[in-house]
């Protein structure tokens, strides 16, 4: 020490040897130091010169690297295809369930075996297959939104901050879309009006969600989809005939029935934030 | 390197990161966790039992995926019993789950950004977290691959990279080590270690082995109910090797069966717990 102050090359080590301590036996050799240092303003001072002159330094070089950096990313944006599909993944993650692809080719295998039993149906002895099955169609695609057995991270996403309602819901719009988009175009090949089915669409897929909040959204379409079929479906193939709930001026009962099941949807949005109890 | 923000490091306002009291959680009909207490800190927490013990009910219960049947279980200070006030809470968990499922068509990358998405994570965040988490099990090379590409040791590691993304702060680990080789375990330890510092840990197991080797605190469950709590070295004190109060329970030889100490540990502690419970 001189003139009872640290000397420079000490204070330097012993800064140095803040940032990469050794052990114990060597920290405590610095005892001494650190009772001057607790005593004497000149020498914190002096100290505080020091880091600061090491961290500078530093600071320098990371700012150098980090303006280099961004210059380069300024001067090469990526390509517009790059960030384009950087925008429909964003937007494919908020709106699509990752299990529904499967789902919707299913679902135009059905609509076209539909369209191709109507059209050998030449004579119209039956009702046409397209509208009897358009009502539950969507719900193909729509118990992938949500489903232990079609979704393989089910867990993982039912577990997340994001399970809800909101995210259910966002999958199944574009689910019955989907589906409502494949129906619309084969009904325009032979000729068949999209309102007919629009309303029943909606109405099976709310049911399904509200149902779902019970028993599980894949059961749910499940048992809606077989009670249309051996109720409706099945009973106008045997008399050949349209049924009344697909008649045009059925939509007022699709709508009240629509609004019903929405409600019981709402109520049971609980059960959209974890497993059902007993699975 | 991350950069930390002051709430991370503020005090928290709870003792413990999980809190369980007379926790009791069914599985279907029958209460596969049956009054639990459990106070659980920072660490690794090495869940053991026999199968059908409630390994995995208390895992889900803790991952807030199953409502608890009665009980109150407090996850960072937070009542989740209830299913309320959730999303807050499973932001801070990460959840690998037994039956890990994934989608086969995504990268690796793709997989991580997505849970990531999942968990709210800040968007600015995600490509840096999803990189960290896929060095951290190893996966660097493989992370633009499909997941359905991967070995099945390679599949567990993209599920804890999934668990870590969002740096938790109750990681949930549901038979982790399930198809790792020998050199993958080791390297599962040395991450767990790592992440014990500020983690509270709960690695779901059968292998006593992988419990003995990096937990800090061991739980024995039966029939729901916890029988056992210790450092591992207290289970390996556990072990009697069949001099003393083993009578011979008919099941051969009075010692505890296992290789290790602490396999004789656990499984003279399981049958002293089975012979109580048969009076």
């Amino acid at each position: 020490m001189t003139g009872g102050h640290i000397a420079a090359d000490v204070l330097g080590r012993y800064v140095a040897s803040g940032t990469q301590s050794t052990s114990i036996d060597a920290d405590a050799g610095w005892w001494v130091v650190e009772v001057h240092l607790e005593r004497c303003g000149p020498c914190r001072d002096r100290i505080r010169a020091i880091v600061e002159s090491g961290e500078s330094r530093l600071s320098t070089q990371l700012r150098r690297i980090r303006s280099d950096l961004m210059a380069q990313a300024a001067a090469n944006p990526a390509p517009r295809v790059v960030r384009w599909l950087g925008g429909i993944r964003r937007w494919t993650r908020w709106w699509v369930a990752p299990a529904l692809l499967p789902r919707l080719g299913m679902t135009a295998l059905v609509v076209a075996a539909a369209l191709a039993l109507d059209t050998a149906d030449e004579a119209g002895r039956f009702p046409p297959l397209l509208l009897l099955l358009a009502p539950v169609l969507p719900l193909l695609g729509v118990a992938a939104a949500w489903s232990h057995g079609l979704d393989p991270a089910y867990e993982l996403v039912v577990g997340s901050p994001r399970a809800g309602l909101d995210l259910v819901l966002r999958r199944a719009v574009v689910a019955l879309a989907a589906a409502i988009g494949l129906l619309t175009a084969a009904g325009w090949l032979v000729g068949y009006s999209p309102a007919r089915w629009l309303l029943p669409c909606l109405a099976f897929t709310v049911s399904a969600l509200a149902l779902g909040g019970f028993v599980g959204l894949n059961r749910a379409a499940g048992i809606l989809a077989a009670a249309w079929g051996v109720l409706v479906v099945g009973p106008s193939l045997v008399v050949a005939r349209l049924p009344v709930v697909l008649a045009a001026d059925a939509w007022p009962a699709w709508a009240v029935a629509t609004g019903l099941v929405a409600i019981v949807m709402v109520v049971r949005r609980r059960a959209f934030v974890g497993l059902a109890s007993g699975r | 390197m991350r950069r930390l923000d002051a709430d991370e490091i503020a005090p928290t306002a709870y003792a413990w990161p999980i809190e369980a009291q007379q926790l009791r959680v069914r599985a279907g009909r029958r209460m596969a966790v049956d009054g639990l207490d459990l106070a659980l800190g920072p660490g690794v927490h090495g869940l053991l039992g026999p199968n059908g013990a409630g390994k995995t009910t208390l895992v889900r219960a803790l991952a807030t995926v199953v409502r608890p049947a009665s009980g109150t279980l407090r996850l960072l200070g937070e009542d989740v019993s209830a299913g309320s006030g959730l999303r807050g809470v499973r932001r801070q968990i990460g959840y690998l789950p037994q039956e890990f499922g994934y989608y086969r068509r995504f990268t690796v990358r793709e997989f991580v950004e997505y849970v990531a998405w999942l968990k709210q994570m800040p968007p600015a965040e995600v490509p840096g977290a999803v990189q960290r988490a896929i060095d951290r099990v190893g996966l660097t090379d493989r992370a633009d691959h499909r997941m359905r590409t991967l070995s099945g040791g390679m599949v567990r590691r993209a599920g804890i990279a999934q668990a870590i993304v969002n740096d938790p702060v109750i990681l949930l680990l549901d038979e982790p080590t399930v198809g790792l080789d020998p050199d993958q375990r080791l390297q599962f330890r040395t991450l767990l270690r790592d992440l014990a510092a500020d983690t509270c840990v709960v690695v779901s197991t059968h292998l006593v082995e992988d419990v003995a080797a990096a937990c800090t605190d061991v739980m024995l469950i039966d029939d729901g109910r916890l029988v056992f709590r210790g450092v591992p070295a207290d289970l390996a004190a556990a072990a009697d090797n069949g001099v003393g109060d083993a009578p011979d329970d008919g099941g051969g030889a009075g010692g505890a069966r296992g290789d290790s100490p602490h396999e004789r540990g656990y499984s003279t502690i399981m049958r002293r717990h089975r012979r109580e419970r048969a009076r």
